[in-house]
């Protein structure tokens, strides 16, 4: 290892460590730290005014709170967060109800058939995030299969009790068809990390506690789930922290009733032409996401580290 | 346990499993296909069957707003994939080779958070900062310069991901092997590592592309006047309703990834037969 101490070579770590570093520091640090700026300046006629200037030889800072009063004071801005983070753990739950079986028993699979499985969940991967959110416009609509087998069999009566649809036969912008469409592109986020986890399990614990007298279902609930645990946070973050700030499904199959926050901060920027309400909504935003994101980093980190 | 119980509970969870795995697969296929089905649809009605016609792909030939769009998103997908893995490829080798250096738990930190990071969030963040710049030196102007940076950034994360988990499997003691040869760093890389993680860098770079591709959000907010690329134009089209030539040019996009995937995928797995032949032929040579 004494070649690691040439000086060429500390040359070469320093470039191949520095050009991804300094990368992500101008394009994905620095912009926070913009948007933090932003977020506390005003909107001067139609330009952002600067929070810093300077003026008789004194440089003067002014920083305005009035978008974060005006966060907190309309209550359209605490629901759009609320909102946000129901869906999103909504969505999260019923990936998981979905996926975790799923996962398990793509696991438990024939060894040959499972290169075949794994494909067939990784395709839609590969197609278009916003045509598979399309697709279920034309499911849902008035007159859409998904949208007649539903009423046929009266389920849309039982989703108007559970408040998910207003009125029966009314499925397309309403809470149901946002949950059904994020889960639908968001499911093999969940499954894969999963089925990375559960077909490594050692399935010698599984005889284990066989001939220890357990039965398979108590064997699943006391060994493979609390084992497959890294799996289900990594799966659940990487549904969840996406669906929160998610705009391109509820704009396109939710409804009134769903406003969620990454279309306001959507239509702060774009319809009300204030990036400085923009940013303050996102700042809010990642404040929400940072615990959440902290763990998914941190399980992340420890599976790329388990890997070796 | 008793016997019988065993065999019921074992049975119960192959016929469980088998259909659980059907519905999860016709839960994920069903509604493309649907898709696909519409777009050879004879009727102005979107949901309702009226006969096999193929007037939207005769309609989308001369959908200059989609051909044009078509055109912008494959340039800077092109792009954005190949520099994705460039920078990913470095990165996925800084995280797997220096253990130890300055701030490594807050890069590796700032590589894994574009994975899940709101669009929306990455897309304004990086608008207000590229606003910024330009204001300051008047460079560089909203277009395909801006979309394809953004791009970059997502792109980078995953490309670091899938080298990454290629590079960990590697076996170290070829590099070494090589360097104890003389063999300078820059030329360990080129000669040993580069063509064993050949694979990996073909699947991150397909990955990007396709997430580029498709990216609507991002490239919304970075997005100038003039030339559209094409999610977006999709993505306007589609708030406004069901469109059939969306579902012409859905079914397109989906048959072309197919047969790459496909075709991609063949071509690995001859790639590792031959491989496993020539290890097994230089082990047999070797006693």
């Amino acid at each position: 290892m004494n070649l690691l101490k040439k000086p060429g070579w500390w040359r070469g770590r320093a470039a191949v460590i520095g050009v991804p570093y300094a990368w992500l520091a101008l394009f994905f640090l620095a912009p926070f730290l913009i948007v933090a700026k932003y977020s506390v300046s005003e909107m001067g006629d139609i330009v952002v005014q600067d929070v810093i200037t300077a003026a008789d030889g004194l440089v003067k800072i002014t920083l305005k709170y009035t978008n974060f009063v005006a966060l907190f004071q309309d209550n359209l801005y605490f629901f759009a967060y609320l909102t946000s983070l129901k869906y999103a753990a909504i969505t999260t739950l019923l990936c998981l109800v979905i996926g975790y079986p799923f996962a398990y028993f793509m696991a438990r699979a024939k060894p040959s058939s499972q290169p075949t499985l794994l494909m067939l969940v990784m395709l839609p991967f590969w197609t278009s995030f916003l045509l598979r959110v399309y697709a279920w416009k034309g499911l849902l609509d008035e007159g859409g299969w998904v949208a007649n087998l539903l009423e046929a069999l009266h389920v849309d009566r039982l989703l108007a009790l559970l408040h998910f649809i207003e009125v029966p036969g009314q499925l397309m912008h309403t809470p149901f068809s946002l949950t059904v469409g994020m889960t639908y592109t968001y499911l093999p986020f969940m499954i894969l990390p999963l089925y990375a986890n559960l077909s490594k399990m050692d399935l010698r614990l599984l005889e284990a506690a066989a001939d220890l007298g357990a039965t398979p279902w108590v064997a699943f609930w006391r060994i493979t789930v609390p084992l497959s645990k890294a799996g289900i946070i990594a799966g659940s973050m990487l549904v969840f922290i996406p669906c929160v700030g998610e705009y391109v499904t509820p704009e396109l199959l939710g409804g009134p009733q769903t406003l969620m926050i990454g279309r306001v901060i959507w239509d702060e920027n774009f319809s009300n032409n204030d990036p400085p309400m923009a940013a303050a909504v996102a700042e809010v935003l990642v404040l929400l996401i940072v615990f959440p994101l902290a763990i998914f980093n941190k399980y992340q980190a420890e599976a790329q580290e388990d890997r070796k | 346990m008793s016997g019988r119980r065993a065999l019921f509970s074992a049975d119960f969870a192959r016929w469980f499993g088998r259909y659980w795995l059907v519905g999860g697969f016709l839960f994920l296929y069903l509604p493309m296909l649907t898709l696909i089905i519409f777009s050879f649809n004879h009727s102005r009605l979107p949901t309702q069957w009226g006969g096999f016609s193929l007037e939207w792909y005769a309609k989308l030939a001369n959908d200059t707003e989609i051909i044009n769009g078509l055109k912008l998103s494959l340039k800077i997908a092109f792009l954005s994939a190949t520099g994705s893995v460039i920078l990913g490829t470095m990165a996925a080798f800084t995280l797997v080779k220096y253990r130890r250096f300055r701030g490594r738990t807050f890069f590796s930190g700032m590589v894994n958070a574009p994975l899940v990071m709101p669009e929306v969030i990455q897309g304004l963040s990086l608008l207000l900062m590229l606003v910024a710049i330009q204001r300051a030196i008047g460079f560089p102007e909203r277009g395909l310069l801006t979309i394809w940076l953004g791009h970059l950034m997502i792109g980078m994360s995953y490309a670091t991901v899938v080298v990454q988990a290629r590079l960990q499997t590697l076996n170290p003691q070829l590099e070494e092997a090589a360097m104890d040869l003389g063999a300078r760093p820059w030329q360990v890389f080129t000669l040993v590592t580069l063509p064993m993680i050949a694979q990996a860098l073909a699947s991150a770079w397909l990955l990007t592309f396709s997430l580029s591709l498709d990216d609507v959000v991002v490239s919304a907010f970075l997005n100038g006047p003039g030339a559209t690329p094409m999610p977006i134009v999709i993505f306007s089209r589609a708030r406004l309703g069901l469109d059939p030539s969306v579902n012409a040019v859905a079914t397109l996009i989906i048959v072309a990834v197919a047969i790459f995937v496909a075709v991609a995928s063949v071509l690995v797995a001859r790639a590792e037969r031959r491989r496993a032949a020539e290890i097994s032929a230089a082990q047999r040579d070797d006693s």
